[in-house]
């Protein structure tokens, strides 16, 4: 604007004093920032690794190529104690996110519901919602934890006395064995018909929605993907000759042979993390549906859309984007709070790390993997919870 | 305490970035500045440490620190315990938040060089062991392949499970815990069908069990653990008193010195026990402690005897037996460097 004004007036441009010129301090200042940040980072790197030198401690990440020598009780990936550190972090991190992934769905599931029930006009439901919120949002987590592990474990038979369904499926308190899928060759046709269903269910929305548009004759698309998606696949499966076997887990003196064990350390860390979250979801999900107007689900079904559709097409829509944010941050909360595994003993990133910190006693660079670990994970979460919040942000037409 | 782990580790760690740690000498200066030792010990296993119902700590490890601080100020109960996991023992000393560990932890060659550790002698010559419900009717540890088993992480004993059950070709499912009482919930519940750890801490672990003649130990030691004292590498005077320290206490029961005794000893005709007790010679001196200092440490602790019967041997619910921990006199392998 400046510039312009100058020219039209056809002034000289008169250059500002340089440390009046907001383009230059403004550059000074970050200067000058980075270079006190940068001198501060590098004051600490090296009082550190000369504290350490002095100390006689070894550092470095070359730890991570050693034998770990330890054993891990549930690993998602091959692991055995002859592993090296770095597999057993990787194993931990695995761990870490197979808690997350699974607490975010069920703990989304859960604040989904007990959050439209404490909304609906049944007191009964209302009122157990309501009791549900406040009762577990006020516990401490680690409480919660530890309550359902010693509850998962007391409510389990001993292995001699497994709870077996069909000789194939155990349940003890070494956790849940199921038979463990092995995949033989023509398991590509699965992979195929998978794909082929998925790109059928995209082409029939896309086709269904421009039907609709069109005629107005609506399509049961979501009963109608469903099975596309199971039967496709089935198909594929049973032409290529169903190569897919099953490693059957056998009693041995104290537990079972071969199989998926699912440890009951994740099953307690799963529930409390879940409905924990799941309280806090519940109050997002309460706030986000009474902030959108009563109008909106008024002139719904003045539109004569049943109270379903006015939920699915109306309400939630505009409810989303109060819940989004809020949720993000509970995304995270879970994802951080699995790192209390080590009070009920489920080897997550932070329990492995804490062993392998021990046998090592390499505390900086384990420290470090744990904050690069948990702040990349933020940030994954965010991204896409950013991502997903723009997409379905009011779109004005 | 337990999830506060990461915290403590974190914050241990800025301390040992930012602050200079004390080093060559300086440890004792701080200490007499601070007027007490800061001694970091096991969170509660009987015998070696744990707080009565007072909150008052006892146990040999305890001891061994209360030698110390009687050694240089005169006065045993000048200290403070901080009670630590295996998982925070090594970064609390490593980082300076205490003087000395003495939390049974076992003497390595990787501890003593890379950890930026040194021990100083061992209270307690340890060696592994596996506990097991009596209902399973397994007689020797040969017979767990299978089995689910209960440990500390970071621990020697954890490796050592590692190496024995592949050594015999058996396989085992390890559960991991930080604390013994979170173990011993494991335990009680059927999580794990064995408790491994030092056959002290197995002996200690089960008196603290509903039912103590539930559970068995078994006979099979797989491993050395020689349990004692360590302190910052560097400052090998504050080494020294801690070393000579304990070696006081064992020395003064070879020659048959007591809290009881203490005084008329002073007058022994034994050059040795004269030495000990300061009436001749500056051992004190040397040492950066007052010269009546092994006299502090034996009425106020009492010698190594003393000590192990209190708290381990028959005077204790324990009631372990001497065994290897007796005088190299009694055929064991207590022996105190000489005091001279």
């Amino acid at each position: 604007m400046a510039v312009q004004r100058e020219a039209t007036t056809g002034q000289m441009p008169t250059k500002p004093a340089p440390w009046n010129d907001p383009r230059i301090r403004s550059l000074f200042i970050q200067a000058v920032t980075i270079v006190v940040i940068v001198g501060f980072i590098a004051y600490i790197a090296h009082n550190t690794a000369s504290n350490l030198a002095r100390q006689g401690i070894a550092g470095g990440f070359d730890f991570l190529n050693y034998t770990a020598g330890f054993g891990i009780s549930f690993s998602l990936i091959p692991y055995s104690e002859v592993s090296t550190y770095g597999n057993a972090l990787l194993t931990g991190l695995l761990n870490t996110f197979l808690v997350a992934i699974c607490g975010i769905v069920l703990a989304t599931i859960v604040g989904f519901v007990v959050g439209l029930a404490r909304l609906s006009s049944n007191f009964l439901v209302a009122k157990l919602a309501y009791a549900y919120v406040e009762m577990l949002r006020n516990i401490p987590l680690l409480l919660q934890l530890i309550f359902w592990y010693v509850v998962v474990l007391s409510a389990l038979p001993t292995p001699r006395e497994s709870l077996s369904f069909l000789d194939a499926f155990f349940l003890n308190n070494r956790g849940l064995t199921v038979p463990r899928p092995i995949l033989e060759d023509g398991i590509g046709f699965l992979v195929v018909g998978v794909v082929i269903a998925i790109a059928a269910v995209v082409f029939m929305t896309r086709w269904a929605k421009r039907r609709r548009d069109a005629t107005g004759q609506p399509f049961p698309t979501v009963l109608a993907s469903l099975a596309v998606l199971v039967l496709v696949p089935i198909a594929a499966f049973l032409v290529s000759g169903a190569p897919l076997e099953f490693e059957i887990p056998t009693a041995s003196r104290f537990r079972l042979d071969g199989g998926l064990n699912l440890v009951p350390e994740f099953v307690a860390l799963l529930f409390g993390l879940s409905l924990y979250t799941g309280a806090f979801i519940a109050e997002i999900v309460r706030a986000g549906i009474l902030s959108v107007g009563k109008g909106q689900v008024e002139a719904a079904s003045a539109l004569g859309l049943k109270p379903g559709q006015t939920s699915r097409l109306v309400v939630i829509p505009q409810a989303l984007r109060v819940i989004v944010p809020p949720l993000t941050s509970q995304y995270l909360n879970l994802t951080k709070n699995s790192s209390l595994a080590v009070a009920i003993g489920y080897p997550d990133l932070v329990s492995v790390g804490g062993t392998v910190l021990n046998q090592t006693g390499q505390a900086i660079e384990v420290v470090t993997i744990w904050m690069i670990v948990y702040v990349s994970l933020s940030l994954l979460t965010s991204l896409f919870m950013n991502w997903y919040n723009r997409k379905i942000a009011l779109v004005e037409r | 305490m337990r999830h506060t782990s990461l915290l403590v580790a974190g914050v241990s760690l800025l301390a040992l970035g930012v602050s200079t740690p004390v080093m060559a000498g300086p440890t004792l200066d701080a200490i007499k500045q601070r007027g007490h030792i800061e001694c970091g010990v096991s969170p509660g296993l009987a015998g070696f440490s744990n707080p009565d119902d007072t909150g008052t700590w006892t146990g040999i490890d305890v001891d061994v620190c209360r030698a110390a601080a009687a050694a240089i100020f005169g006065d045993a109960e000048k200290v403070t315990y901080t009670p630590l996991t295996s998982q925070e023992r090594f970064t609390a000393l490593q980082s300076g938040e205490v003087d000395v560990l003495s939390r049974n932890t076992t003497w390595t060659l990787s501890r003593d060089t890379a950890l930026g550790l040194e021990f100083t002698g061992v209270t307690y010559y340890d060696g592994q062991g596996f506990m097991v419900p009596t209902s399973l009717n397994v007689a020797s540890a040969t017979e767990l392949d299978g089995a689910a088993v209960c440990v500390q992480p970071g621990t020697t004993t954890e490796l050592n499970l590692a190496d024995y059950f592949r050594a015999n070709g058996m396989a085992f499912t390890p559960v991991i815990f930080q604390n013994d009482d979170e173990i011993r919930v494991a335990f009680t519940q059927g999580r794990c069908d064995v408790f491994t750890t030092d056959q002290s801490g197995l002996y200690s672990n089960r008196l603290a069990l509903p039912n103590p003649d539930e559970w068995e130990v078994l006979p099979e030691i797989i491993s050395k653990e020689p349990l004692g004292p360590a302190v910052r590498q560097g400052d090998s005077q504050w080494a020294d008193i801690m070393r000579w320290s304990l070696y006081a206490m064992i020395e003064a029961e070879e020659l048959g010195v007591s809290s009881q005794n203490v005084e008329e000893m002073k007058n022994s005709d034994n050059p040795s026990i004269r030495r000990l007790l300061g009436v001749e010679d500056k051992m004190g001196e040397n040492l950066g402690v007052p010269a009546d200092w092994a006299v502090q440490i034996l009425t106020q602790v009492g010698n190594y005897g003393e000590s192990f019967d209190r708290n381990l041997g028959e005077g204790s619910p324990l009631k372990i037996e001497r065994g290897v921990n007796a005088l190299w006199t009694d055929g064991g392998l207590q022996y105190a460097m000489p005091v001279r």
